[in-house]
């Protein structure tokens, strides 16, 4: 298992397009490695013959027929948009 | 009947009177706005109440359904139609749900009035209801500590009969350690027992939302409202929904109750050591007997629960990128200074510490040291369980190590309050079904404070947790307690 050292707690908040105060950084990069310190114990377990378990229900393959059914209006889907125009999201300029 | 002890009455007993046209729906909610207006400025359990669609929904109310008339608050992460569902977070400040969640239409079409949000951590991430960005929910035993997390407003609402039973909703531990914190009854049903559609994702494959009440009765009535399947939830189990009202009243002769060696460990209050051994005492002399049984995996729970957790719920919080809906900075830059400060404003310090550990166990070079590792772990865990119930009915536990603690006392320590959950989460990790029951209190700083027995069942043993817990409850008082505010 990887070192607690390893966390850049700068580095994964850009990742996650999070803004973080120096502070938080710091305080971050304290707690998270506390965190990461306890649970270094996963690393003794012997998974070798073990399989992930992604949730613990197996369900797979859940399909329901495509047909159109009454959903949101225009209206409703864009209730609670921060900005809006013309029964549209104004979103921030993403080309030059 | 004075408003008082209108409000203090079980939904089973309201709904009596509602059915026998003994009390009209309306007057019911006038005495739950009465009891509110006189407990809430001391335990702050609500975040947004509107009584006017309530009233308006009291009126035509039809009292011979199963929970007809009778007022439900609900954690404020379930989508109620045109009520606010914050989260009880900055980014959700504005947000008003336009639809119900599969939940809240089964309650509606089983007679219920959905009136209120309740106060919780900010997205459900915490165990004390002190990571909301609102304010502090309070333990109604001692307002100076904190009545458990998440779901904490719906917990201490109920233990004050500022409700007559909620919905909370339960990842690691959300609904039965608050229960357990204010003495009441919680459930986590079986991970896709209930629908979570419309439920606002924390961790999608732990998330199942669930009853707290005053009785085990209580959440059983709830219970066979909102569970069944649901085509808008691909995770949601296609199985009958029994009436878990069916069950109550059996003895537990011939019921074998399993006793985990890995639950009493270290660092447990003694009090709640001694309360959970004389449950199991009271239990044998109801006839269950008692086994002694391994869950080998134990130990590694939190550490399983705090990177799969978090990687979901990084995931999941993507969502909130301030397009679409919820707070957006003022006058962003460009995109990338958009997200970031719509983001670094809207979510508290321990949503961000979360995001921060999901996107780094997720990250190349990391996800399968740790992501990938947890969920092999998680599968011994849930082995552990499975192995477990093929020799028990149920497993006896405390709900949680300690009784509430003070406000404040582990906010400094993120890994101390995910410790909080030490017995509740691998229940959510193995998918199976928990209940809380109180089962005594424990004397501390000279103040009762409620202590919760857990009882946890396999994978869609709801009715059998529900039979052991109301035969206990039923013959103890402990349920009966209230605390004085």
């Amino acid at each position: 298992m990887a070192e607690k050292s390893e966390l850049d707690v700068g580095y994964v908040a850009k990742l996650a397009r999070l803004n973080l105060t120096e502070e938080e950084t710091q305080l971050f990069q304290k707690q998270l490695g506390d965190v990461l310190q306890y649970a270094a114990k996963l690393a003794a377990v012997d998974v070798s013959h073990v399989e992930a378990a992604a949730h613990a229900v197996p369900i797979f393959n859940v399909f329901r027929e495509d047909e159109p059914r009454d959903w949101f209006t225009a209206e409703e889907a864009l209730s609670n948009a921060p900005q809006k125009a013309n029964q549209l999201f104004i979103v921030t300029k993403v080309v030059e | 009947m004075s408003s008082a002890e209108l409000a203090a009455l079980t939904i089973a007993d309201l709904q009596a009177l509602l059915r026998r046209r003994e009390i009209a729906p309306r007057e019911v909610l006038e005495a739950l706005r009465a009891r509110i207006e006189e407990v809430e400025p001391k335990i702050d359990a609500y975040l947004s109440i509107d009584f006017d669609s309530a009233r308006n929904e009291a009126e035509h109310v039809n009292v011979d359904l199963p929970l007809g008339g009778v007022p439900i608050a609900i954690k404020d992460i379930i989508n109620v139609a045109g009520q606010p569902c914050t989260c009880a977070s900055k980014i959700l400040r504005n947000y008003r749900a336009p639809y119900d969640a599969t939940v809240i239409r089964k309650l509606r079409a089983a007679g219920a009035i959905p009136f209120g949000k309740t106060n919780m951590d900010e997205f459900a991430m915490g165990s004390s209801t002190e990571n909301s960005s609102v304010k502090p929910t309070r333990n109604p035993w001692d307002v100076g500590r904190v009545p458990g997390g998440s779901s904490g407003g719906s917990a201490a609402a109920v233990a004050t009969d500022a409700a007559f039973g909620a919905l909370g909703t339960d990842t690691g531990g959300s609904i039965r350690q608050p229960a357990a914190l204010c003495g009441v009854v919680g459930l986590k049903p079986t991970y896709g027992r209930v629908s979570r559609f419309g439920l606002v994702a924390f961790a999608s494959s732990l998330d199942q939302a669930g009853p707290l009440t005053k009785t085990v009765r209580d959440a059983a009535l709830i219970m066979t409202a909102i569970a069944g399947h649901d085509p808008c939830d691909t995770t949601s189990l296609n199985e009958p929904v029994p009436d878990y009202t069916a069950g109550l009243g059996r003895d537990l002769r011939g019921l074998r109750l399993g006793l985990p060696k890995e639950y009493m460990i270290e660092g447990i209050e003694p009090q709640v050591k001694t309360a959970i051994n004389s449950a199991i005492k009271h239990l044998q002399a109801l006839g269950a007997e008692i086994v002694d049984v391994s869950l080998p995996h134990t130990d590694y729970g939190i550490a399983v629960y705090y990177f799969l957790a978090t990687a979901e719920a990084s995931a999941n919080l993507a969502r909130f990128d301030g397009v679409r809906y919820g707070h957006r900075a003022d006058k962003p830059r460009d995109l990338l200074d958009h997200y970031g400060r719509t983001r670094e404003e809207g979510f508290g310090p321990e949503v961000k510490r979360r995001i921060i550990l999901g996107t780094y166990v997720l990250s190349s070079g990391y996800y399968d040291a740790y992501y990938l590792r947890a969920q092999k772990v998680r599968e011994l865990i849930r082995k552990d369980f499975a192995d477990t119930f093929a020799k028990v009915d149920a497993i006896v536990s405390p709900t949680s190590p300690v009784p509430a603690f003070k406000l404040g006392e582990r906010t400094a320590d993120p890994l101390q309050m995910y410790l909080a959950d030490i017995f509740t989460n691998t229940g959510n990790l193995a998918g199976i079904c928990g209940i809380s029951v109180p089962c005594g209190f424990a004397k501390i700083d000279s103040v009762q404070l409620p202590i919760g027995l857990q009882l946890m069942g396999k994978a869609l043993d709801e009715a059998r947790l529900f039979q052991i817990a109301h035969a206990y409850e039923q013959s103890t008082d402990w349920h009966k307690a209230k605390p004085q505010l």
